[in-house]
């Protein structure tokens, strides 16, 4: 095997020599072998009776390690949660990196040690991939696009379009939102004090798929990402014929979040996360589902946030502590910067 | 929300529901007339509306937002003169982020940036002061905005600039005061009954600054918090003042404001601010409400050192944010709202900011 410099050269990008000795030294020890002959720009999947699902989506946080995670794991996370969501069993992944010219290479593998680390932990397997590089300047270290096939039983087909929700039916959420936020913003250096906050970044693909082995009253799931809980619980309720109820003093927000927050003016209802799935599920089984979520080490600090309605369909009202109550609208326009 | 930890108790108390309802109770009991309160300041604005406080008081009070929210009373020339120096090679310019999208008369700081202008956000006027020293070969504009809140924090850092030996840095000062605004919504014919005074500007500037209010003008001000239980205080407060006539100026926010102030930032602000005349959106020019760079200081008034052409033209069009400012309407008034003028698409600069009146009905109220 040819010696493989110490940080990234335009060569590693060049589809010759130098690429496969990049593939060679950094990404098949970790990713492996999926198939006999190695990785290959396609992989030939095999086939299922079960429904595919299929996600995309691309990282450039900054920066590329912060508390909790780094950009590799969430790459693997936030593309298991987007198809687990749907109530998908994640399987196959691919893995598309930007690179920036002198790009430590020793960067490139923790992280790619990392997405290998965190595919295992949610069952997917990364089976194809591609690599290219920039001039120095021309991006900011290394981006990452990932994209998941997963499989669907049938039975669970109503679930990411919530055609199952109804009056009554509870608001569940499996802990502290906002963590990722603050830790990201934190570890940037945008802040002038220190916060302990970490980032939630996590597969939630074993717990869900515990839950609804478990239970038969899940009726919508969403992973609470960017816009945060607001904007998804307004998507969900928006041009439907409900409501959603939220209580205020039953969302929970960690110490370091909402001090973070208060100093800041910023709320954590809008705030990322990237180990969050909120759920609308049967009244009846709402405590049952929270005490199996608990159970979880993803869920220690599940609550029961609220509550579908009839009253105001289309719109999400906060009961807020202080006793008064107040519309929810989704994020408008003020996104913070690269934080996924 | 759950919040758990060890500095709860720091708060938890000014958010009891408990003591919030309370407190709703006896102000619902004692408000027997007609009261028409201004909270100055745009925090004030936000924890009313995103804590619901609204929905809590009676209907015979209504609640006003008035021109406290630096983004909002920001005229269009500011934001023109901001653009203008990005056409200099040698500069660069540093601001907080709210003043991203406010619109100028032609475009606004975040179009020029993405069009490739050299602009720095920072959260600080330190890190304003630190990329005037990491690069002597520029110059380093900051967009010094707010009241006496954060004019001390500009004024530290000129002088922290100086002492390090950075002549490369200069504040493009849109600092305000306070006072003559309050003075200039009583006399714009507001029948306010009472305000509820700016709590971090009141930590710096103390109490004295109102006396005028309740003496040449008959209205009442307390000085409030921004917890809910602080607000509603207040609001109590306001009514007992005017139910037994006895305008006068109180501290409700006593934990953090002293009758004095804070002598250091204040002698630090007279000492490198002089007071100007100074245009507001909604109010034109209000004599002595703006602070300028002055004496020793006067070199590094960015105004002086680049000189633009300067015409204070309020907003154009059906936009009404100047009348929502002196409290004469309110942001459901105006055509544009949540139409033409959203938070993703703001026509006003009260649409932009967070505290900003129309951005804090479109959160938190219906705008269909």
């Amino acid at each position: 095997m040819p010696d493989v410099p110490t940080r990234i050269l335009q060569g590693h990008g060049s589809g010759g020599e130098m690429m496969k000795s990049l593939i060679d030294a950094v990404f098949l020890p970790y990713f492996g072998q999926p198939f006999p002959g190695g990785m290959a720009d396609s992989a030939v999947l095999p086939v299922s009776k079960l429904l595919p699902v299929f996600t995309t989506d691309s990282y450039v946080v900054s920066p590329l390690f912060f508390p909790g995670g780094n950009i590799g794991r969430m790459a693997v996370c936030g593309t298991v949660n987007d198809i687990a969501v749907t109530g998908a069993r994640p399987a196959w992944m691919s893995a598309g990196f930007i690179l920036e010219e002198g790009l430590e290479l020793s960067v490139l593998r923790e992280i790619v040690k990392s997405m290998a680390e965190e595919a295992g932990r949610a069952g997917v397997r990364i089976v194809t991939g591609d690599t290219k590089v920039v001039e120095k300047g021309k991006a900011d270290k290394l981006f990452i696009n990932t994209t998941g096939i997963g499989y669907m039983d049938e039975k669970y087909f109503h679930i990411h379009r919530g055609r199952n929700v109804y009056a009554g039916n509870k608001v569940i959420i499996n802990g502290h939102i906002g963590d990722h936020s603050i830790a990201v913003l934190a570890a940037r250096g945008s802040f002038s004090f220190s916060t302990p906050a970490e980032s939630d970044c996590a597969s939630l693909a074993g717990m869900i798929t515990g839950l609804l082995e478990r239970s038969g009253g899940i009726h919508w799931m969403r992973d609470v990402t960017r816009g945060g809980l607001a904007t998804v619980l307004c998507e969900l309720a928006d041009a439907r014929d409900f409501g959603v109820e939220l209580f205020e003093p039953a969302v929970p927000v960690s110490e370091p979040v909402a001090s973070a927050c208060d100093m800041l003016g910023m709320d954590p209802l809008y705030l990322a996360n990237e180990g969050k799935v909120v759920m609308i599920v049967d009244g009846s089984e709402a405590e049952s589902i929270a005490e199996y979520m608990k159970s979880h080490p993803l869920g220690a600090s599940t609550a029961v946030i609220g509550e579908v309605t009839g009253e105001h369909p289309g719109e999400v009202v906060l009961h807020t502590a202080a006793g008064g109550s107040r519309l929810v609208h989704p994020l408008a326009g003020e996104q913070l910067p690269r934080i996924c | 929300m759950i919040r758990t930890g060890t500095d709860k108790a720091v708060y938890e108390g000014f958010r009891d529901p408990e003591r919030i309802s309370g407190l709703a109770a006896q102000i619902r009991r004692e408000a027997v007339g007609e009261y028409l309160f201004m909270e100055v300041c745009g925090g004030h604005t936000h924890a009313i509306r995103g804590n619901g406080l609204d929905k809590l008081l009676p209907p015979c009070i209504t609640l006003l937002s008035g021109p406290g929210c630096p983004v909002c009373v920001t005229s269009l020339s500011y934001i023109d003169h901001a653009v203008s120096l990005l056409a200099l090679p040698d500069v660069v310019t540093a601001t907080y982020g709210d003043l991203l999208r406010v619109p100028g008369s032609r475009s606004t700081l975040e179009k020029e940036k993405a069009a490739g202008g050299d602009i720095e956000v920072v959260y600080s006027v330190n890190e304003a002061v630190e990329l005037a020293l990491e690069k002597p070969d520029k110059r380093v504009v900051f967009l010094a905005i707010g009241f006496e809140t954060t004019a001390p924090g500009s004024a530290a850092g000129l002088t922290e600039a100086v002492r390090r030996g950075a002549g490369n840095f200069y504040l493009l000062s849109a600092h305000k005061i306070m006072p003559p605004a309050m003075k200039a919504v009583v006399e714009g014919g507001t029948r306010v009954t009472g305000f509820i005074c700016p709590g971090h500007v009141s930590t710096i500037t103390g109490s004295g600054i109102y006396e005028f209010m309740p003496r040449d003008y008959g209205v009442g001000c307390v000085i409030s918090g921004f917890e809910p239980a602080d607000i509603l205080l207040s609001v109590l407060m306001l009514v007992r003042q005017v139910n037994r006539e006895e305008p006068r100026v109180e501290i409700q926010y006593g934990r953090a404001v002293k009758p004095e102030g804070n002598p250091k930032a204040l002698a630090l602000m007279k000492r490198v601010f002089r007071e100007s005349d100074e245009w507001w959106r909604g109010f034109g020019v209000i004599p002595g409400s703006g602070l300028q760079p002055g004496g020793e200081f006067e070199k590094y008034d960015a105004r002086l050192v680049f000189p633009a052409f300067a015409d204070d033209r309020d907003e154009k069009g059906a936009c009404i944010c100047g009348s929502i400012l002196r409290g004469m309407k309110s942001p459901a008034d105006c055509p544009l709202f949540g139409s033409v003028c959203t938070p993703a698409s703001p026509a006003g600069a009260c649409m932009v900011s967070a505290e900003g009146a129309c951005n804090v009905n479109y959160k938190f109220s219906n705008h269909a």
